[in-house]
């Protein structure tokens, strides 16, 4: 949860970054620091010293530790910050033997956990803290927040986006061209999805995934859409107006998508009093979400090319959607085969 | 409208972070009925409403939503969330009510569909 404060401090940074936004590298890494947490890109596991230790017992963990200071902690709670600067301090002054408490920095800026990096980002570096403790919402230190540590995770997830972006390209590439690859005379792609009854939250998972494959296959956005909507209108009947769930298939020609949800549930008595706008039988609960206002039917009918319903009362419901590709044909250039 | 723009008018809370704050949303729309958000929807608009429930986010999924505002400071469950997040949808929530929201955001330019017909709108 943040505070619109954010926002406005991301458009003055912006604006301040100037012809340097230009470069797409900056913006991503800019993009990355305004969108990740603190808590993703600190170091968890802190090393931390009692106030009662001696300030040479803090020059000998930082020594063996490999680091330039730490946190000063007393039961779970932060008390100050000792650095190297402080055991320099001490050995100028000869007092290595005396408590940590009495040499530790005591203001201490600490870093909410789920704060945007973008946030802390200025406060580190030479000329801000060489380190930031991290602290939850309850005031316990979760993790401390350094150069290193910071840019070490950065790289990595711009690492992971990167890949990410690159996969999704090439699965793109290789569903689009599967129409050329394969040899027949008439090629037809089958996706197969099994609805849950009333699964709400789970519901519009093959929907998503319908989504998702018509993408990779570079099905024309426009269409794409409709299909979206329609499918899932279908995929909540489904879910809401069966006792038993179903099946959604989706069998993509290079020149059309026929999509069919079958069910074995109640079936419809009578099916033109079910297609006019408004009518349902929705249960109040499945209008507390938003859903069952009638619509449904009306709408897969608007988005589709045409729409078939066969329904037998305790028989079960099919409902036959189809798509038209006309000029733009799955899979691009022109419908091949016989039957072009 | 900048997303960017839209927290700051709304003074709203940003709760799912997706979108690059310069992001352009062309029009807003309203909505507590999701096949109304299915049937008028549009590609990249933000959607204002009460309902905080999953099949939310997978609605705006669907209809190609990409910025949702829960108004009257509600705060979806963790499910709702966590879709946001797996899907890439930006969630933020607001003080005002549903009519406060949509008219701050209208004053400010943000358009909406025009007079739609549901018989036989086209797509
Ligand atoms: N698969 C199905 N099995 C049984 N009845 C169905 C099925 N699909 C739709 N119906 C009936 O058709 C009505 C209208 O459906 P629809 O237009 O999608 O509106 P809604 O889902 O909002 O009720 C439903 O209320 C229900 O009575
Ligand atoms: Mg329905």
């Amino acid at each position: 949860m943040r505070p619109a404060l954010k926002v406005s401090a991301l458009s003055r940074s912006k604006t301040a970054l100037g012809d340097m936004a230009e470069d797409h590298e900056i913006t991503k890494v800019q993009e990355l620091i305004y969108t990740t947490r603190v808590e993703s890109v600190m170091a968890p596991d802190v090393i931390v010293i009692s106030p009662s230790a001696t300030m040479a017992e803090a020059r000998a963990l930082m020594r063996e530790k490999h680091i330039s200071g730490m946190p000063v902690v007393e039961g779970d709670r932060m008390v100050g910050i000792v650095s190297m600067s402080d055991v320099m301090e001490s050995l100028e002054k000869g007092s290595l033997g005396r408590p940590v408490f009495e040499m530790m920095t005591r203001d201490v800026k600490t870093a909410f956990s789920d704060s945007y990096v973008a946030e802390v980002i200025g406060r580190l570096g030479p000329r801000g803290f060489g380190r930031i403790p991290v602290i939850d919402r309850e005031g316990r230190l979760v993790g401390i927040l350094t150069t290193g540590t910071l840019i070490q995770s950065l790289l990595r997830e711009m690492d992971i986006r990167y890949k990410k972006k690159e996969e999704e390209k090439l699965q793109s590439y290789r569903a689009s061209h599967i129409y050329d690859d394969i040899v027949s005379d008439d090629t037809s792609l089958v996706l197969r999805y099994i609805v849950d009854d009333k699964d709400f939250s789970n519901a519009g998972k093959a929907s998503s995934g319908i989504k998702k494959s018509l993408q990779r296959l570079r099905v024309l956005p426009s269409i794409v859409r409709r299909v979206a909507v329609a499918v899932y209108e279908a995929e909540m009947n489904l879910v809401i107006h069966t006792d038993v769930g179903g099946e959604i298939t989706v069998d993509i020609r290079r020149d059309r998508l026929l999509i069919s949800a079958v069910d074995h549930g109640p079936g419809i008595e009578n099916i033109s009093e079910v297609l006019k706008p408004g009518y349902s039988t929705a249960p109040q609960w499945i209008r507390d979400m938003g859903f069952g206002a009638g619509m449904g039917l009306a709408n897969i009918k608007r988005c589709s090319d045409s729409m078939r319903i066969l329904s037998e009362l305790g028989g079960g419901t099919r409902l036959d959607i189809i798509f038209l590709f006309r000029d733009h044909p799955v899979g691009g250039g022109p419908v091949g085969g016989k039957r072009a | 409208m900048k997303i960017g723009e839209l927290a700051e008018i709304l003074e709203a809370k940003i709760l799912a972070d997706h979108h690059d704050h310069d992001f352009e949303i062309p029009m807003g729309g309203a909505a507590d009925l999701m096949s109304d958000v299915l049937a008028f929807g549009s590609e990249g608009m933000v959607l204002m409403t009460g309902l905080t429930n999953p099949q939310v986010v997978r609605t705006a999924e669907m209809a190609g939503i990409s910025v949702i505002v829960f108004v009257r400071a509600k705060i979806p469950p963790p499910e709702t969330l966590k879709l946001a997040n797996d899907i890439g949808i930006t969630l933020v929530t607001t003080g005002y009510t549903m009519y406060e929201a949509c008219g701050r955001l209208y004053a400010a330019g943000l358009k909406g569909l025009g007079p739609v017909k549901i018989e036989n709108g086209t797509w």
